[in-house]
């Protein structure tokens, strides 16, 4: 499956799971569901049959309220069968709407923000001290970045010339609120990237071909880690639902829901 | 206690290549045997506890024994949501040492007074808790802790803290530390530095008691608490810590749960002596601050 059908799938999927279990959040699931799709297509080493392996790359999902896509895309690839999906926020399931390290694939539990990045660093300071060649990769949101604890990781990541990990920022630019801009302005964000030494590229987040590019670079770039600032659209492909705020909240209705699964059917 | 610490983490670190020490820059004239020797399995976070503990937290998920080093609340209260969700949760091998913990920083005032870090680690599952309450029990419980595989908060004193119990044989996770036995109703249980006190109060006084040092506040040795609490019936505890949360309450709780389930027949008094639910704002000495806090041992409390 290439990143375009995989990113396709994730959706649909997302979208199943997130309809049957009127779960909140599907905006921010569907805005980094393309980066998603890229890096388990075409950029994570991985086995899902040996989730523990220990050359793996590591992945760690520091949104975790988005984590139905995730989960969708550790589905996909076959870490559990996809009727496990089904239990996504039911009684008794361990597929909580907050990522969880209990199940198979996840190396983080996470849930509040600004955890991400400072275990992602620990994991690729570790990764150099042991000589392993594995690369960790974070996917973080826009309102996670404005946890000082990010700050910090960031400081970290530079000092310690973390070229071994790669940090994905969701920027769909919509917070619990409104728009970042409004709430915490983190702009410019790219200067500030760079101001902190690290490698900031900056893309539109559902451009595969770009995203491909970017991780490329990351592996290429030396004595500093990379940071993608990936321009993203919330809710990305519920045309209706697209850059609202809404659709952080809002989990579709029947009617809704026969419309979005067209949309992404397309 | 800073020193038995440094000196034991060299040693252990000999056959346990897998010791990573880290510290939020702090230590300096502390840390320095263990960085000359393993500077390689070193690491000055800077001051940024909050991405410290993540960072430890990944280090052991590479399947490194992490020991953090810091002062007071900085790696404890300032950063308790990591310690919970990053470290106990997933169960990591992590041990958060803290330095000068209760009124051993006196005059720093009550940023640098850790009155209240036993109490918010208690309430996390996985934690295991330890204050030891002298050099040579420092010395046994970080060569414990070097083979414990999980998350451990350590609480020490400063430096320059006399030796008060006698070494013992070597004891396990949650055990009481017997110092003196007695026939009488009367046993005493300690916690932390401030055991050199209440050891040379009892001598003064001529206090015919039991003494125990009480290193665990988490766990505790159920059945060891069940034999002293039926041998004696009057326990006075004393803690550097705030009352509401430290290691009388954990006493208080576990016998209450012995005589709510009929563990036990008769309910023994417990006196806690410890912090009453305030901060600190003056000069002082640390056995000023001490006796200001009420942390005083009285006869009125023996029978």
């Amino acid at each position: 499956m290439n990143s375009v059908e995989l990113a396709k799938k994730i959706r649909l999927v997302t979208a199943e799971m997130v309809y049957k279990a009127s779960a909140s959040h599907i905006g921010g699931a569907l805005s980094m569901a393309d980066i998603l799709a890229v890096l388990y297509a075409d950029v994570l080493q991985f086995d899902p049959n040996n989730p523990s392996d220990d050359n793996r790359d590591r992945f760690i999902l520091s949104k975790g309220h988005t984590c139905a896509s995730y989960y969708a895309t550790l589905g996909i690839m076959g870490y559990f069968p996809m009727s496990y999906l089904d239990g996504f926020a039911q009684e008794g399931s361990l597929l909580l709407e907050h990522t969880s390290h209990y199940v198979p694939g996840v190396e983080l539990s996470t849930g509040s923000l600004g955890h991400g990045l400072p275990v992602g660093c620990g994991i690729a300071y570790g990764a150099k001290k042991l000589h392993k060649n594995y690369r960790t990769y974070v996917i973080v949101g826009d309102g996670d970045m404005e946890e000082g604890s990010n700050w910090e990781a960031l400081l970290l990541g530079a000092q310690l010339k973390l070229d071994n990990l790669c940090l994905i920022i969701d920027y769909n630019k919509i917070q619990c609120f409104g728009r970042t801009n409004e709430i915490i302005n983190l702009e410019p964000f790219k200067e500030k990237l760079d101001a902190f030494n690290w490698n900031c590229i900056e893309l539109d987040g559902h451009d595969h071909d770009a995203l491909r590019n970017a991780f490329k670079e990351a592996e290429q770039t030396k004595g500093k880690p990379t940071v993608i600032l990936a321009n993203t659209i919330k809710a990305k492909g519920w045309k209706s639902m697209e850059d609202t705020l809404f659709s952080h909240y809002h989990s579709p209705n029947d009617e809704e829901y026969k419309q979005l699964m067209e949309d992404l059917s397309k | 206690m800073r020193k038995a610490f440094v000196n034991q983490l060299v040693e252990e670190a000999k056959h346990n290549d897998k010791i990573f020490l880290l510290t939020g820059d702090l230590g300096f004239h502390a840390l320095e045997p263990f960085i000359e020797a393993y500077p390689d399995r070193f690491l000055n976070c800077g001051i940024n506890e909050q991405a410290m503990i993540g960072l430890a937290a990944g280090l052991a998920m590479g399947g490194f024994n992490v020991y953090i080093y810091s002062i007071a609340n900085f790696p404890s209260l300032r950063c308790i949501e990591q310690i919970r969700n990053d470290v106990a949760y997933p169960k990591l091998n992590v041990k958060i040492v803290s330095v000068g913990v209760g009124f051993a920083y006196s005059a720093l005032g009550a940023s640098h007074q850790a009155t209240e870090d036993m109490g918010m680690m208690r309430a996390i599952p996985n934690m295991v808790i330890c204050t030891p309450c002298d050099p040579s029990e420092t010395t046994q419980i970080i060569a414990m802790s070097a083979k414990y595989d999980g998350p451990m908060y350590l609480r020490l004193g400063k430096a320059r803290e006399k030796e008060v119990f006698e070494k013992v044989d070597e004891f396990e996770i949650g055990d009481f530390h017997a110092y003196q036995e007695s026939d009488t109703p009367n046993a005493l249980f300690v916690s932390g530095s401030i055991a050199d006190y209440a050891v040379n109060w009892i001598k003064e006084n001529q206090i015919s008691t039991a003494i125990y040092s009480v290193p665990f506040v988490k766990p505790i040795n159920q059945s060891q608490l069940k034999e002293i609490i039926t041998r004696h019936s009057n326990i006075v505890v004393l803690e550097e810590h705030q009352l509401s949360c430290g290691l009388g309450s954990a006493i208080v709780e576990q016998a209450n749960d012995m005589f709510a389930n009929g563990m036990i027949p008769e309910y023994p008094k417990i006196h806690r002596i410890g912090i009453h639910d305030l901060f600190l704002h003056v000069c002082g000495t640390t056995p000023s601050l001490r006796e200001k806090a009420f942390l005083t041992l009285d006869k009125g409390l023996f029978v």
